[in-house]
């Protein structure tokens, strides 16, 4: 564990079930500080879920449960005492298909800012500058704030989301398989987006693509059926992993 | 060797298709000709009758001659007010049925109940309710309450807020559906930036919705317009010297004015031109209604 890295974001037995089916089992980690952290695991080993469950993104399910705690800064986030809205303004999150809201590239950057409160327009265009900045997306779309996001190309839209997602200036960013619909150049432009964000941002990321948590995550955690297997260095993870199941996966031998 | 497809299929079966598709084609071909028939008729027998001073004068000689003037200027208010009263309504209990009511819910099943028991409904009934709901109780309940005695009497806004319930059913079904259609990925979208249910609805949702609610809209006018058995109790008339001036005043219909015309009036025979010149109005104004409302429907889904 990358113990200089103060810790972000800690799980203690935290359960997850959707009605009578039970998704996460006693899931207990630290996530560090201004690092990127990655799941991987097959599908419907829970690592959705447990990243839908750090901004509560799961409430809006109906029937859903969870027991154990969620701890963000400190605080248990399913809490009866939090507001989930100022939960979800702190921690930003970026969805598998790139989803831009059917508006200009200026106002899918500026939905969340505007949402309560007004912002002076001179605000508003550095922030849309500044954001775009960040996710690289500026140079290629400077001249052309004001046409529909849904003009963008894939790679562009998957961009334009984490700029939307960073203008509103979170402490943390999830990431649910950013990268899953896009092509090799693209993923490439967003995973070195991601190593540049690190530095201001705790980034959380689920993937499919083993390369990739091997390529840009600082540690690793190993979902299997609900469970997490394995939690670790990214390097540790991919070359002495202590489970056989982690093994098994990386290598490709599992099933 | 594989032998070709279109020869392992004994022959009997190749000619049960055959007749399958014909007799679907068939009937397919009989729809357009019966709606062709009817169209033809009325334009064929009333086409010469549709002229300005038609649609723009009053019926003179107890109906048997002049135009449908205040019959078209009281079917449009009265769609206009049904609008006014029902959309929102309507537009309501479908953002409360698709975004906040939890779907197994006793409550939105009974909501749901309702609204399709209020689409099977006979138009009649509609018609009882609205004079023992709205005339009888509400009306001389509000007549009552100010000391007046303008409301509990049929007239275009009770009719109009019977036509409301009636088309309600379209509106919440048009709704609701387009409601469904905007992805749940924009939704959480929305809510991941911060925004509350409530700023998700109308920042994101209604947005991407305003299709469907002007579908449904346009829908339950076009329905509404052609309604006559639900407003024969609750304020139409027969016959009228201006038009109604206040909404609590009685109003002439197109639907109704062709009632009378076919079974009311001295002498039928001598309005059957009126009649075809009448239904043909009735059905252009209907087929503009749902005319505009595929027009909408395609811009918007091209955006």
């Amino acid at each position: 564990m990358a113990k200089e890295h103060t810790v972000k974001i800690e799980a203690h037995d935290f359960n997850f079930h959707y009605g009578a089916k039970q998704a996460l089992f006693n899931i207990n980690l630290s996530i560090p500080e201004r690092r990127v952290t990655a799941f991987i695991g097959p599908s419907g080993c829970g690592k959705s879920t447990f990243l839908r469950s750090i901004n509560r993104m799961n409430d809006l399910i109906d029937g859903t449960r969870v027991e154990g705690h969620m701890v963000v800064d400190g605080t248990d986030v399913y809490d009866k005492d939090v507001d989930v809205v100022t939960l979800r303004r702190r921690i930003g999150m970026v969805f598998q298909k790139s989803i831009p809201f059917p508006k200009s590239i200026f106002e899918n950057i500026t939905y969340g800012l505007t949402l309560n409160k007004k912002v002076s327009k001179s605000d508003l265009e550095e922030v849309v500058e500044t954001s775009l900045r960040k996710s690289a997306l500026w140079e290629e779309v400077k001249d052309r704030l004001h046409n529909s996001a849904l003009s963008l190309s894939g790679g562009q839209q998957q961009r334009l989301c984490i700029a939307r997602a960073v203008a509103i200036n979170p402490e943390i960013l999830l990431m649910d398989e950013p990268c899953s619909a896009l092509d090799p150049i693209s993923t490439g432009k967003v995973e070195e987006l991601i190593a540049e964000l690190k530095d201001t941002y705790t980034i959380v990321l689920v993937t499919h693509n083993m390369q990739q948590a091997g390529r840009i995550s600082d540690q690793t955690g190993f979902f299997l059926m609900g469970s997490l297997i394995e939690f670790d260095r990214t390097r540790t993870i991919f070359t002495s992993p202590a489970m056989k199941e982690t093994e098994d996966y990386i290598t490709g031998r599992f099933g | 060797m594989m032998p070709n497809a279109a020869h392992s299929v004994p022959l009997p079966k190749r000619l049960l298709g055959f007749f399958a598709v014909l007799i679907a084609a068939t009937a397919a071909f009989a729809v357009i000709g019966v709606i062709l028939g009817m169209v033809g008729t009325f334009v064929f027998n009333g086409g010469s009758g549709v002229t300005w001073t038609f649609l723009s004068e009053f019926p003179r000689n107890s109906n048997t001659e002049g135009g449908i003037w205040p019959a078209l200027a009281g079917t449009t208010f009265l769609v206009l007010l049904m609008t006014i009263l029902g959309v929102p309504i309507g537009t309501a209990t479908a953002i409360y049925l698709s975004e906040f009511a939890r779907q197994d819910s006793w409550f939105a099943r009974s909501v749901r109940f309702a609204v399709n028991t209020l689409a099977g409904v006979p138009s009649i009934v509609f018609g009882l309710f609205g004079v023992g709901f709205f005339v009888q109780f509400m009306g001389s309940g509000i007549d009552g309450f100010l000391g007046t005695s303008s409301f509990g009497d049929g007239s275009l806004i009770w009719a109009s807020a019977t036509l409301a319930v009636l088309t309600l059913p379209v509106v919440i079904v048009s709704v609701e559906e387009s409601l469904r259609t905007v992805p749940r990925d924009l939704r959480e979208a929305s809510l991941a930036l911060g925004a509350t249910r409530w700023q998700t609805i109308t920042k994101v949702v209604l947005p991407n919705a305003v299709t469907g609610i002007l579908t449904g809209s346009i829908l339950a006018v076009g329905r509404g317009a052609g309604e006559v058995a639900a407003i024969i109790f609750v304020g139409v008339t027969y016959s009228s010297e201006s038009l109604p001036s206040a909404v609590t005043e009685k109003f002439m219909h197109l639907g109704y004015h062709l009632f009378v015309l076919s079974t009311q009036s001295p002498d039928v025979d001598k309005t059957l031109p009126l009649q075809y010149a009448t239904t043909l109005v009735l059905l252009g104004l209907t087929f503009l209604l749902n005319l505009t409302a595929i027009l909408i429907r395609s811009r918007l889904r091209k955006r």
